[in-house]
């Protein structure tokens, strides 16, 4: 067929696998009948008590199909995405050449708008890394959610996450993009609150979709805003454009004119917020640490792999949109760019102090996704997209990695809790009793852990491994590579021009480093080091089997990538291994940098200056202080935690360190607090009086007025009903009936008086012509 | 002296009327069938002197000959056919007068 065969179209098929894919398992294969929940040990341990409920328990051979179908659905996606990829490779100079095509969506008036595909280096980079992630997602998938009775609803719906999240990767308009990043909102909102019954996780889905809701709502105005300006939303019109770009730079907008802000300003800044909603900076991060309550998968999925990636991998597009009018790189910001800087740097720090007062294993990489997230923020508000982008991809897979064995960790811990339960000499039943402490039981607390890197040393290898590179441990691990190249970027411009926003980014950038190096190992130590400080942890293991297996194959692919991943983008002089990895050039870099226009390659651009990051040079005072802050963070963390592992029941140690501060930030600096006083709590407020005032006083009295006048309406039409249609209706059959009834009189059978009607009938005519004829007829 | 065509016509009327009085009036079968005659007849009158006086009368149009001639053979086999029917009715029930052979009244 011709979409497979040019290289043009093949991209619209990339996300139709997982799109297909979530159709079929929803109208076909997802097959489901009701059993009452009476033992919860049929749906294995890590989710909440059904017991009393009657659930939907999806039937063995629908479970089978529904993961097949979903697997292909991916395998597909990963397939065409590689074929894209080689075609990618095929093209002379890609960049300035890209696959793309499109279609007339709508038409608007004398234009019309183009939807349509595009493979240029800033997809290609996402074709690689997305692709897998969610192929190790969904294999880790099928064990983690092997016993569930939904586990078909959940392939179907991580099923079109995926589906939405390479739509997006391969759109060509900011439009399209919106849509597939819209219906990732709905299928995080629906994963999140897979677990439904658990008061906590709608409360958490909830509270992810309405706050994402506000930054997309902002965003959309954005686009508006854009379109009504360039009249299109086209990613190659707009950045390829110096007249666009110039026209949005020096546009005054309608609202803030005042403030000097160009149109540029204004939509940059929108589009940021959207983005500062989907990938969770601060002041809109509250709903990510509690998107935790989903599946881990999906954990791994919104934290990694899709969601808050989109938001920055929407930014690297849009970039000159943001840098119009500004030269960051040579220290002239423009609004959004400090925008970035600003929010990104504090998110950095923010949530990285966060992290280190968390107890749930879940929550400290969720605030760790929030405080790299920063990084990437911050290093787009610096002009340097090219790390952010660098780091982007390190940064999906190490944090796949984490989730996933983090998601093993808990899966082990209520193994050994049930192991506990069946074995155990407590001498009670499973039953009443156990529920009771299942309940008090918090599988994913660190304090219960410990000790676990003996009885799952695969899952112990793989999370230092990924925790490692999360904290950048020089050299062998992906996180550092990225990591360094943004304070490398950072430093460059700050020790050339002095630019204070390039200082003050590196500073928290390099602090937000040292704090994430301690907190990981914190972590890693509190999970895996020491002894076990409760019976579960003693017992805690993966079981054998499918289970077992497909939840640690996924774990080993990406801990390779989470080492392997930095070293495409190794600096060009960087000391002895740069013979090795970039001999001629820094390969990421120098395929990314193609993404926009390049002064050397597009004739419009040529005169104007560049706002392309350059690699940055080889200099060791970002490399040091990485280097620094990185192990002196994991130094710091062995030294507290894992040289003398925590007893069952002894305070964390940092507790005393920090004093007053730990509950603060244990409590999340109060924000969520802060949050439901000022926006929640006065929603409510204000719906309870609307309920009150609107609703009963105004909407049901109109409505019962109407109802009245219809119901008097009804009355008198079924009055006229009566009098008139009835009589109408029944009249005329009676005055047949009648008529027939008097006619009937003349059929007497004497035929003496049917020849008298006769002859008086022709005496009557024959009178008539008589009358009328004026005369004998002319013979 | 000729004999005006208005004398034939009277005398033709007489006839008729008293033919349909006879219809009317009779509860005889066949009396009611003899009145039928005389209607006929006097059809028959009207039709010759209508001849005899038009204009368009010569010796080779012979129209009101030839209509009366068929009146009259119509008529006889009228007569036939009708006593026949009363002569069946009366076999079968015991009746000549027509309001008692009304079977067929709705």
């Amino acid at each position: 067929m011709e979409i497979f065969n040019d290289p043009n179209t093949l991209p619209w098929l990339i996300p139709a696998g997982p799109l297909l894919a979530f159709l079929i398992i929803t109208l076909v294969t997802n097959k489901a009948r009701l059993v009452p929940a009476t033992d919860s040990h049929a749906y294995g341990g890590h989710h909440p008590d059904y017991d009393g409920m009657t659930v939907p328990v999806v039937a063995r051979y629908s479970r089978i199909l529904s993961v097949g179908v979903g697997m292909a659905g991916v395998i597909a996606a990963l397939v065409v995405s590689w074929l894209t990829l080689a075609n990618a490779s095929q093209l002379h100079h890609i960049g300035p050449e890209v696959l793309a095509s499109d279609i007339e969506w709508m038409s608007t008036g004398e234009t019309s708008f183009h939807m349509g595909v595009l493979v240029d280096p800033a997809t290609v980079i996402m074709l690689v890394m997305v692709p897998i992630a969610v192929l190790m997602i969904f294999i880790y998938s099928i064990g983690y959610m092997a016993q569930d009775p939904r586990q078909a609803r959940f392939f179907a719906l991580i099923s079109l996450f995926a589906g939405a999240m390479l739509t997006l990767v391969v759109a060509d308009n900011i439009l399209l993009l919106f849509v597939g990043w819209e219906i990732m909102g709905v299928c995080s909102y629906m994963l999140i609150g897979f677990w439904f019954e658990k008061e906590s996780a709608y409360k958490a889905a909830i509270k992810a979709f309405t706050t994402t809701r506000v930054a997309d709502v902002v965003m959309l105005l954005g686009i508006a805003y854009l379109y009504s300006i360039t009249g299109t939303l086209s990613f190659r019109e707009i950045m390829y454009s110096p007249e666009t770009l110039d026209l949005l730079a020096t546009t005054t907008p309608i609202i803030f004119g005042g403030w000097t802000v160009s149109a540029a300003s204004i939509i940059g800044i929108f589009l940021i917020i959207g983005t500062v909603g989907k990938s969770a900076q601060f002041p809109l991060h509250v709903w990510l640490p509690d998107a935790m309550e989903g599946p881990t998968p999906v954990s791994a999925m919104i934290h990694a792999a899709a969601m808050v990636s989109a938001g920055i991998f929407a930014l690297i597009r849009l970039y000159p949109l943001f840098a119009a009018g500004g030269d960051p790189h040579h220290g002239v910001f423009t609004e959004p760019l400090a925008f970035m800087a600003v929010v990104g740097a504090f998110t950095a720090l923010l949530a990285a102090t966060m992290a280190l007062a968390q107890s749930d294993v879940k929550a400290v990489l969720a605030y760790s996704t929030i405080s790299q997230l920063g990084f990437m923020m911050a290093a787009l508000g610096i002009g340097a997209y090219i790390a952010a982008a660098f780091h982007l991809i390190t940064h999906a897979f190490f944090k796949a990695l984490l989730f996933m064995a983090a998601g093993s960790v808990i899966h082990g811990m209520e193994h050994g809790e049930h192991h506990v339960h069946e074995h155990g000499d407590h001498g009670h039943d499973d039953h009443g009793h156990g529920d009771a402490e299942g309940h008090a039981f918090d599988p994913q607390d660190m304090f219960n852990m410990g000790g676990l890197r003996k009885t799952m040393p695969v899952t112990f290898w793989t999370f230092l491994i990924g925790g490692l590179s999360l904290s950048g441990l020089p050299i062998i691990t992906a996180g550092f590579w990225s990591k360094d190249e943004i304070l490398a970027d950072a430093w460059l411009v700050l020790n050339k021009y002095g630019s204070g926003a390039h200082g003050m980014v590196f500073v928290m950038l390099a602090l937000a480093a040292f704090m994430t190096a301690f907190y990981t190992m914190r972590q890693i130590a509190l999970t895996f080091a020491g002894d076990g400080r409760t019976e579960a942890a003693k017992h805690a293991s993966l079981g054998q089997g499918l289970v077992s297996f497909t939840m640690t194959l996924p774990l080993i692919i990406l801990a390779a990538f989470a080492l392997g991943a930095g070293f495409v983008g190794v600096p060009k002089d960087f000391p002895v291994l740069n013979a090795i990895f970039s001999p001629e050039h820094n390969s990421f870099h120098h395929l990314v940098i193609e993404a926009l226009p390049l002064p050397e390659t597009t004739a419009a651009f040529a005169t104007l200056p560049d706002y392309h990051p350059k690699a940055p040079p080889f200099n060791i005072v970002p490399v040091a202080t990485s280097v620094i802050v990185a192990l002196l963070g994991l130094w710091l963390g062995y030294m507290v935690y894992w040289r003398k592992p925590l007893k069952a029941g002894q305070p964390d140690p940092l507790e005393g360190f920090l004093g007053p501060l730990h509950p603060v930030l244990k409590n999340r600096c109060y924000l969520d607090d802060l949050y439901s006083a000022v926006f929640v709590k006065p929603s409510q407020w204000l719906a309870a009086q609307v309920i009150v005032f609107l609703d009963r006083g105004i909407i049901d009295a109109l409505l019962h007025i109407i109802a009245r006048f219809f119901s008097w309406l009804g009355e008198l039409i079924k009055a006229l009903n009566l009098w008139l249609i009835d009589g109408v209706g029944d009249g005329i059959p009676i005055a047949i009936f009648n008529f027939g009834g008097w006619l009937r009189q003349l059929q007497s059978g004497r035929i003496q008086l049917y020849l008298l009607l006769l002859l008086a009938a022709a005496a009557g005519i024959g009178l008539v012509l008589v009358l009328t004829a004026g005369g004998p007829p002319a013979l | 002296m000729t004999v005006p065509l208005w004398m034939y016509l009277a005398v033709a009327a007489a006839l008729f009327s008293i033919g349909v009085f006879g219809v009317l009036s009779r509860r005889n079968a066949v009396a009611i069938l003899m009145s039928v005659e005389l209607m006929l007849n006097a059809v028959n009158i009207n039709l010759v002197a209508f001849w005899r006086y038009s204009e368009t009368s010569t010796d080779l149009l012979l129209n009101g000959y030839a209509f009366t001639a068929f009146v009259l053979i119509v008529a006889a086999a009228e007569a036939a056919v009708g006593l026949a029917i009363i002569i069946t009715v009366y076999r079968n029930r015991r009746s000549v007068i027509p309001e008692h052979a009304a079977t067929l009244k709705g």
